[in-house]
């Protein structure tokens, strides 16, 4: 591991990795990634085990609609292109182009996370409350701990694109927008177990 | 070199190529990415169109899920890169852990219960 980075030649390929602290940061994040695995291997868990116990609320087929939960998936899944795009154009150098696909990323997150907001305050209206039941608690525990996680996101990815607005890729930004993409596609990631185990698997009535 | 830790650079310091590369890195990644749709998109249908047992679709989602696990922590994220070794162990012993944990939940508060 060398100390010191040749920046005569300009941004260096990698430039998430190319100082001590990018590296730490990388070898960091991933293991709070494999932490957040394990976090939501629990909440899944506890959807699994209490999602028969409807306790005489809404059951999963009454409530869950395919095109909605399609429409978020699309938009979730798009916006992990488009900041694959980004990251690309980060290591190319391209500040422009890199912050504008940061931004579509943004806004398709807001879209998924509207969508979301939605759907809770219809099944509410359904009558499927907190407290309803086993399957209600689990289910908003679960889909809820990762909507925060959008909120998270979404938060960061709007401080970061504000406060380097004008800075240009150095190499003390380009970890910090590295490590959002990573936690994007985590993010993404939990998104594909969540419309398979719980929205398809409720709507197939497994 | 400590100095030059918040300057923006002029140019970029990728050879020839190094750009080769990230143009087919990214070719790769369009293509991960059609795959992921067209992946969803079978799941959503094979749910859609109730002609299976519910077993085997619900066992073929999963399926499925898992490809795209695959596909974005391996193309999108890049684990299967380089220098990825320490990621790599992370990572998956962090999937390794939640197996035992979601059979757990499902046996200890489910099973029993219901």
């Amino acid at each position: 591991m060398s100390e010191t980075v040749d920046v005569s030649r300009g941004l260096p390929a990698h430039p998430e990795r190319a100082t001590l602290e990018g590296k730490n940061k990388f070898v960091g994040f991933w293991v709070f990634l494999s932490g957040e695995v394990t976090m939501f291997a629990t909440f899944f868990g506890t959807y699994l085990g209490l999602r028969n116990g409807t306790a005489g609320g809404p059951e999963a087929a009454d409530l869950f609609h395919m095109p909605l939960v399609f429409i978020m998936t699309m938009i979730l899944l798009t916006s992990s292109l488009t900041s694959v795009i980004a990251i690309t154009a980060m290591k190319k150098n391209q500040f422009k182009k890199m912050k504008l696909w940061m931004w579509i990323t943004f806004f398709l997150g807001v879209a998924f996370l509207g969508f979301e907001i939605y759907e809770f305050v219809e099944y509410v209206h359904y009558g499927l409350g907190f407290s309803t039941s086993a399957f209600a608690s689990s289910f908003y525990s679960l889909v809820g701990l990762h909507g925060a996680h959008v909120v998270f996101g979404l938060g960061w990815v709007l401080l970061l694109l504000i406060r380097y607005n004008r800075a240009g890729i150095t190499l003390t930004n380009a970890p910090k927008f590295y490590m959002f993409s990573l936690y994007w596609h985590f993010i993404d990631v939990v998104w594909v177990f969540i419309f398979t185990v719980v929205y398809l698997m409720g709507i197939g009535g497994g | 070199m400590a100095d030059h830790l918040s300057e923006p650079f002029k140019k970029s310091a990728m050879t020839n190529e190094e750009i080769m590369k990230t143009q087919r890195e990214m070719r790769i990644q369009f293509i991960a990415f059609a795959f992921m749709i067209a992946l969803t998109f079978l799941a959503f249908i094979a749910v859609g169109a109730e002609v299976a047992p519910p077993g085997f679709v619900i066992s073929f989602i999963i399926f499925l899920a898992f490809i795209q696990l695959f596909l974005q922590l391996y193309y999108f994220m890049h684990l299967k890169d380089k220098d990825h070794g320490w990621a790599n162990t992370f990572m998956v012993s962090g999937l390794v852990l939640s197996i035992p944990t979601i059979v757990a939940l499902i046996l200890i508060i489910g099973v029993v219960k219901y």
